[in-house]
């Protein structure tokens, strides 16, 4: 039954665009309050993967269980965090406005966001530090201040499973340790938070487990035993063709 | 020419022109945000085919059996692009040109077919290519008025879920909202109002009623709600200019006034919006450039101040600062 309650439980799931699958017979685990890092090379299939989990792109095989449910039945307890590039940031609107979206799902069809929504919505951005920017224009806000708005959006969902797609990508220093603070507070509200990463040399310190993925999983479990010279080659070092008799190169750094 | 409100006849007219052109506005703000600009181009050449084949099955003239006949394909045209960019390497811009075209060609072809018919130049179908507001009786501007109330009501109703699938299509997905059915439903309501359109405004320009008041409207502000507004505010104005002054004057189509009057709105706003106008950004550049030799002046004295030993470096600073 340990299965049945986890978080997120992902099943032999099979994507492809064309014919060669991106993502092939991934199967994971999430437990509740862990920060699991999805590692592996560009075009292993990691936004591909948190895509078919969210059913944004169909998949051709396998089984997403939330909390012991299919997804559809779910939505409510999952958060997303898009690639900050997938939207146009001219849009004619402001941050608060961008974080009180996070609260449509609980409002429903037809019915408007009203003080109590973006009261909360508020108090989302002032968790990520960009209560002072409440009213600005998005396209006037920096990369990292479009990552925070993005994450206090997502704040604003109250999910209790995350999934977000590079959110360090492309970010300052600042914004980085805003998103940290960010991730350990929801992992000590029991929260479990999945997060496309590219960064490796921060990967022991951010997360608690890790995903290695190249189109097929490489790995998963605690950073400790997933994270290491010997995986990460076989991630890394198997996508430029080669592979090394000895798997103890020090190799993927 | 206010001489014309004393006719009931025209003023009715006039009331359907500004209702047909909030309508636009109010509905292009969106396909514009979406970056579905040319959607709307397409679904009106698409109207000519089916206006054609309307008149061609039933032999008589009656304007809402064009406009059904002008919505079915605008449907089927739509439907076409859909295929097409879902199941080739087109890309939508492509596949909408494609469309476009071809169905437009369709339409020229049976409209001449038509006109060298016998009953060809009663059938007054070549009206609708350049649009004529004065052809329009009471009970199509009833219509009219209707359709664009009906229109405004349901982008009132749904403003949020619209909002969300403009900016964040795969986000709302992510929240449960049904995106696919919310672009049908804005789909369907830029063909509504463009088949509306098509009767005043002609099917050649139609769109254009649609685009430009929502780009005019996108000068002004940075709030959707407020630009909405705004852009049903400059179509329903468009759309007014162009009946007035074609009803008003001689040998004058209604169509190309009223996208003159939209363009001469979007030139406007270009220059003197205060969001993004090119005056605007001039004026605040200039502001800041003089902020900046301001403080940078009074650096320099603060400099030469403290140089000299003087207490009130501090002082000129702060005044600097402050100017």
């Amino acid at each position: 039954m340990i299965g049945a309650a986890a978080p997120l439980a992902v099943s032999g799931m099979t994507v492809a665009y064309r014919k060669k699958p991106v993502v092939q017979g991934v199967s994971f685990e999430a437990k509740k309050g862990e920060l699991i890092g999805i590692i592996g090379p560009n075009g292993a299939g990691k936004s591909t993967l948190i895509k078919a989990i969210l059913g944004l792109i169909p998949a051709l095989e396998g089984e997403v269980r939330i909390y012991g449910k299919p997804y559809k039945q779910q939505r409510k307890l999952v958060g997303y965090v898009p690639q900050r590039e997938s939207v146009d940031w001219d849009f004619p609107t402001h941050a608060l406005d961008v974080v009180t979206m996070g609260r449509y799902g609980h409002l429903g069809l037809f019915r408007r966001p009203g003080r109590k929504e973006k009261e909360l919505a508020f108090e989302c951005l002032e968790k990520v530090g960009m209560a002072a920017f409440a009213n600005r224009q998005i396209g006037q806000l920096s990369g990292g201040q479009q990552q925070r708005v993005f994450l206090a959006r997502a704040l604003a969902q109250d999910a209790a499973l995350y999934l977000m797609d590079e959110p360090f990508a492309g970010v300052d220093a600042a914004t980085e340790k805003a998103i940290v603070l960010l991730l350990d507070e929801l992992k000590r509200q029991g929260r479990t938070v999945l997060v496309v990463h590219h960064d490796l040399t921060t990967v022991t310190e951010y997360f608690d487990s890790v995903l290695l993925l190249n189109g097929e999983k490489i790995a998963f479990g605690p950073t400790a035993a997933a994270f290491t010279p010997e995986l990460l080659h076989r991630a890394y070092g198997g996508k430029l063709g080669f592979r090394m008799p000895v798997p103890t190169a020090d190799s993927g750094e | 020419m206010l001489e014309m409100l004393n006719d009931p006849n025209l003023r009715w007219i006039l009331f359907g022109s500004i209702l047909l052109g909030l309508g636009n506005g109010i509905v292009g703000t969106f396909s514009y945000l979406r970056k579905m600009s040319l959607m709307g181009d397409v679904l009106a050449h698409a109207a000519l085919p089916g206006i054609c084949i309307a008149f061609m099955l039933t032999g008589v003239k009656e304007v809402w059996l064009f406009l059904i006949g002008a919505a079915a394909a605008a449907l089927a045209a739509s439907a076409c692009t859909n295929l097409i960019s879902r199941h080739s390497r087109i890309k939508q811009d492509a596949a909408m040109g494609i469309v476009l075209s071809v169905f437009f060609a369709i339409g020229i072809v049976l409209m001449t077919r038509i006109q060298h018919s016998e009953y060809g130049n009663q059938s007054g179908l070549d009206k609708f290519l350049f649009g004529q507001a004065a052809s329009m009786t009471m009970g199509d501007v009833y219509a009219l008025g209707g359709t664009a109330l009906a229109v405004s009501l349901v982008c009132g109703l749904l403003f949020k879920e619209f909002k969300l699938i403009s900016f964040d299509p795969a986000f709302g997905r992510g929240l449960g909202y049904r995106t696919a059915a919310l672009e049908y439903t804005l789909l369907a309501l830029v063909t509504v109002v463009v088949v509306a359109g098509i009767q005043a405004v002609g099917v050649v320009l139609v769109a254009a009623l649609l685009i430009t008041p929502a780009v005019a409207a996108r000068y002004w502000t940075d709030r959707l709600a407020t630009m909405t507004v705004l852009a049903g505010a400059f179509g329903a104005a468009s759309g007014a200019a162009g009946t007035w002054i074609s009803s008003g004057v001689s040998q004058l189509p209604t169509g190309p006034i009223s996208v003159l009057a939209a363009t001469a709105l979007f030139g406007l706003s270009a220059l003197l919006g205060v969001r993004r106008g090119l005056l605007s950004k001039l004026l605040l550049r200039r502001r800041a450039k003089r902020l900046w030799m301001l403080e940078r002046q009074s650096n320099g004295d603060a400099g030469i101040a403290a140089a000299k030993g003087g207490g009130s470096a501090r002082s000129i600073a702060e005044r600097g600062r402050i100017g």
